[in-house]
């Protein structure tokens, strides 16, 4: 056996490794189990899906599709969590309408009805509150959604950051044909719809113990809703989207990779990624590719019609730096590669946790 | 970004590539050591080895401050975390370090707030904010060692009296000295550690070259200079040299920073003995902190059990860490070991010999570049 046949049969068991049933192995929650990489997606699929498994659930996309009489619905959940409450570009407020509002919309739903679920540590400055209210009611305006029901509880000092929000949304689908892994074909075109990276990297300075600065970063916290109705409408051959949050892009395109069994190629130097962003993450040796967007999605279309979504979308100031960054292979299935600007080529794998900053 | 991007350039690149293939000779193999995992991440990251002829190999060397600390060593610090009223504090990347009975962050889940800073002095100001004595988690070769003893003088300075550092430091000379002694050794050059240098210099890195024949280039941190310090050791080994070279010029002094010498020598000194994961005891090869500033001794200060954890017996991580296997020839690799489960010091940091690989390098070269030609 020559060492590359070798290589391939080792490369042929991690395979097999890789595609075993997820066990969660640790004995307690860890703060991984929450980022949005590996362990998320072990939790998720060893526990939550073996427990309440059902047809609407397996897909596990941003939002779960219902028929309801003549009707298609959508309908997700989301909780917020962030620290500091209020950040650069928008606070905890926007973060949960926009976040369902975005779940909804990429799911190809018309966003309709929200819920609001407080948690509120004793304390808490009713101020804050009053700033995060009125946020709720202007993102939900923009995005012509109603708050209809919710929910107050309040915990004691110490147990909670301030304030917990959980939203809930409902949204009708009103375009005639279907997104779904199940669309995605090789060759076709993969979008990410602005710069990456934003929302994650604002987070982190304003908690402030970075001591770096960077001026005219804000979060890109936005509703989605309407720069995705645009590129639906003029692209019918948009096969799948996800909006890019927990565990950025990088975590996205994986997910697409392992449920459509393509490959994804991505080249870097196309990903657009703000001076600032860039800046922040090579200081502390993060990628910014697992960087946290709160306004932007990934779109997988028809190839033939990349060039009319590039432009739809770069019409709405939601798009103005939308980009084609790879397209889809047929091989290695399962893979996210990327073309590295330098010329190389590397796999771009899901994290485990939260990008943890390199001491060297 | 401005001073980053020309030293990115994938023109200059192939360029370099096409020098470094005329200086081959056919049917010989080339292994060069990076001995810093900040370079190992830098070759997965750029994609550098796909700039490679298939007969030269990168071994990636025991430069990751985090990967070689041993089980027992993160046991001790969670049992000084568990202590009442401590506040442990550590860098990020070490989080994940597994002891015998989990990592930081399973410590967490078990009721410990071991916190992640950026720099001892950000546990030095906790420690000015609170009555809990604030214990730092002190890792990393002679780059991070200068800024724990400076924090040590600032909080002898000021009288601070609940302050004080677990001291892991480790030296990397005599890590390197290991590898090259043992027998099973296969390396024909060294890419040397740039961090470590800016702080010790040029100079020591002699008896590499002296009494063992083998060229070192100290490299710097983008993949232009790594992809130049490799032309510069197959220069080297093409016309039958062996120096010490500094490639990373614009950042490395020959003479290294004697200030930051002298602020590790004033408030640590060598250990008889400390253990390497995967690499077991060397000798001199870490420091501790000196009875003068006992008070800031997180080892004298606490009860420690001390107890030493042998690595788990599948894991070959030595054998990876000296250039005799491959990361993917190991036994358990991809399998029992992996990111998510790492056994082993190769596996568990991004910059480990084995993560990187296994994250970023698992297909074959032709393989790669097939898809991305298409």
């Amino acid at each position: 056996m020559t060492p590359s046949d070798r290589e391939q049969q080792v490369l042929d068991r991690i395979e097999r490794a890789r595609r075993r049933r997820a066990e969660v192995k640790e004995e307690r929650i860890t703060l991984a189990h929450g980022a949005g990489g590996k362990a998320t997606r072990t939790l998720v699929d060893a526990l939550f899906l073996e427990a309440f498994r059902n047809p609407r659930l397996e897909p596990l996309g941003d939002a779960a599709e219902l028929e309801i009489g003549c009707s298609r619905l959508a309908l997700t959940t989301d909780s917020f969590v962030v620290t500091p409450l209020f950040f650069p570009g928008g606070d905890i407020g926007h973060l949960a309408v926009n976040g369902t509002v975005n779940d909804l919309a990429v799911s190809g739903a018309r966003p309709l009805y929200l819920t609001a679920g407080f948690i509120l540590e004793e304390g808490l400055p009713v101020a804050d509150l009053v700033r995060i209210t009125e946020s709720m009611r202007a993102a939900a305006d923009a995005a012509g959604i109603t708050i209809v029901t919710g929910d107050t509880k309040v915990v004691q000092r110490g147990k909670g950051d301030g304030c917990y929000v959980n939203t809930a949304g409902i949204g009708v689908v009103e375009h005639a044909w279907r997104l779904g892994m199940d669309g995605v074909r090789p060759g076709d075109a993969v979008i990410v719809s602005g710069p990456i990276g934003d929302h994650g990297v604002t987070i982190m300075l304003a908690r402030g113990d970075l001591g770096i600065e960077a001026e005219n970063l804000v979060s890109d916290t936005a509703p989605l809703h309407d720069v995705v109705d645009a590129l639906l409408l003029a692209t019918p051959g948009v096969r799948i989207m996800r909006d890019a949050t927990r565990g950025g892009v990088a975590t996205v395109l994986n997910e697409i990779a392992r449920a459509a069994n393509v490959a994804v190629v991505v080249d870097e130097d196309a990903v657009p990624v703000r001076q600032e962003v860039r800046g922040a993450a090579e200081l502390l040796g993060i990628d910014p590719l697992y960087v946290a967007c709160e306004g932007r999605f990934v779109a997988v279309v028809d190839a033939a019609e990349a060039d009319r979504a590039i432009d739809v979308l770069r019409d709405h100031p939601l798009g103005a730096h939308a980009a084609v960054i790879g397209r889809v292979a047929a091989d290695p299935a399962g893979l996210v590669l990327l073309k590295t600007g330098f010329g190389g080529t590397r796999i771009c794998d899901v994290l485990v946790g939260d990008p943890l900053p390199r001491i060297c | 970004m401005r001073f980053v991007d020309e030293f990115r350039d994938a023109a200059k690149a192939r360029a370099l590539a096409a020098e470094i293939a005329a200086l081959c000779e056919p049917g010989r193999e080339y292994r060069f050591m990076e001995v810093c995992g900040g370079h190992t991440h830098t070759i997965y990251k750029h994609g550098i080895e796909d700039y490679l002829p298939e007969n030269i190999t990168l071994v990636h060397g025991p430069g990751c401050p985090v990967c070689v600390i041993p089980m027992g060593r993160v046991d001790d610090a969670i049992h000084i975390a568990r202590t009442p009223g401590v506040l442990m504090t550590s860098f990020g990347d070490m989080m994940r370090v597994p002891g015998s009975g989990g990592n930081f962050f399973d410590s967490n889940a078990e009721g410990t707030n071991i916190r992640m800073v950026y720099s001892p002095l950000d546990a030095l100001k906790l420690a000015r904010q609170t009555d809990r004595h604030v214990v730092f988690m002190a890792i990393g070769f002679e780059t991070t060692a200068p800024s724990t003893a400076m924090t040590v003088l600032r909080a002898a300075e000021e009288g601070i009296t609940n302050f004080s550092v677990f001291c892991n430091h480790v030296t990397i000379l005599p890590a390197i000295k290991a590898i090259l002694d043992s027998p099973d050794q296969r390396i024909d050059g060294f890419l040397g550690p740039g961090h470590v240098s800016t702080v010790i210099g040029c100079e020591p890195y002699r008896f590499i070259a002296r009494d063992y024949g083998k060229p070192l280039v100290v490299a710097g941190f983008e993949p232009l200079d790594v992809l130049q310090s490799i032309y510069r050791l197959m220069l080297q080994v093409r016309e039958g040299r062996a120096e010490v070279e500094n490639q990373y010029a614009r950042v490395v002094a020959w003479q290294g920073n004697p200030t930051a010498l002298r602020v590790i020598t004033e408030v640590m000194e060598p250990r008889q003995h400390f253990e390497w994961r995967g690499l077991g005891f060397i000798s001199h090869s870490a420091l501790r902190v000196k009875e003068a500033f006992a008070r800031f001794d997180a080892e004298r200060i606490f009860d420690l059990p001390g107890v030493r954890v042998a690595d788990p017996k599948a894991c070959q991580c030595g054998e990876v860490l000296k250039g005799v296997l491959k990361p993917w020839e190991c036994k358990v690799f991809g399998t029992a070991c992996t990111p998510e489960t790492p056994i082993g010091t190769c596996m568990v940091s991004p910059e480990g010999a084995c993560a990187a690989y296994y994250n970023f390098g698992r297909f074959t070269r032709e393989r790669v570049r097939e898809a991305s030609a298409r």
